[in-house]
């Protein structure tokens, strides 16, 4: 999976592309948690406009982002999810504690609604 | 009209899109939609990603794939020769997991995505996943 990042004020924006499995989620991980911890950012907008496979093992790593995060009132975003993504991330619960926007700029408007 | 195909490969990481890819390209001899492909992709993966850190949590091994097609239906058999299960009960309740960052749904993607799964373990030997999945189109006719 290929991953790119940008900074937009306290938050990371993340666009993904690619299958996000067990074989993507180290490099996820370390990429995410370096970039958050150096710039001080506490929230997380994935894009997964390019993703066109996740299993428990990707689902896994967000929701580890999510628990860090949340401890610090974080939130993280969901964007783009295609019909066979999203219903892994529906099956999984997930989608009870995310919110899923249909672009980048919905959700950081969202984000900027939230006083942040 | 049967087919069937072996694959087995080494309990690595980069390993496991290789057998959901050939799970499903082998599947597509079936009438199955895009949508059941793409649950046989997630079955596969969540088996074999199962074994790899599971099975194998200190050294790699070899993960066995057997697909079958017989009398429209597709049966995936994933075998590690790993450690095994001690309690089978366990490891199916949802959200069971030992590992952190680990959702414990793999078993429950598997059971929400195919029509039948069976589990076999012994301990120190290894385990066996069993899944059979029938294309919708072909349950419609039948009933």
């Amino acid at each position: 999976m290929e991953i790119s990042t940008k900074i937009n004020d306290n938050c990371l924006i993340v666009k993904m592309r690619g299958e996000f499995d067990l074989h993507s989620v180290p490099e996820f991980k370390k990429r995410i948690i370096k970039i958050m911890a150096a710039h001080n950012l506490i929230h997380l907008v994935l894009s997964f406009k390019g993703v066109i496979f996740v299993d428990s093992s990707g689902l896994g790593a967000i929701l580890g982002r999510y628990r860090e995060l949340d401890k610090k009132g974080g939130k993280v975003f969901l964007i783009n999810l295609r019909p066979q993504v999203k219903k892994v991330f529906t099956l999984a619960g997930l989608l009870k504690i995310m919110q899923e926007y249909d672009s980048e700029e919905t959700a950081i408007e969202q984000l900027n609604k939230g006083g942040i | 009209m049967g087919n069937q195909a072996h694959l087995t490969i080494a309990g690595k990481s980069n390993n496991v899109g290789l057998a959901r890819i050939t799970a499903a390209t082998f599947a597509s001899e079936l009438d199955f939609t895009l949508s059941e492909l793409e649950e046989i992709k997630v079955a596969v993966s969540e088996a074999v990603t199962n074994c790899i850190i599971h099975a194998y949590p200190l050294e790699e091994g070899i993960i066995k794939i057997e697909l079958e097609i017989a009398e429209n239906q597709l049966i995936m058999i994933i075998t590690d020769q790993g450690i095994g299960i001690e309690n089978i009960d366990e490891v199916l309740q949802p959200s069971y997991t030992t590992k952190e960052d680990h959702m414990g749904l793999g078993l429950a993607f598997i059971d929400s995505f195919m029509d039948s799964f069976t589990l076999e373990s012994n301990p120190d030997q290894g385990t066996t996943v069993k899944m059979i999945k029938i294309p919708e189109q072909v349950k419609y006719v039948v009933e």
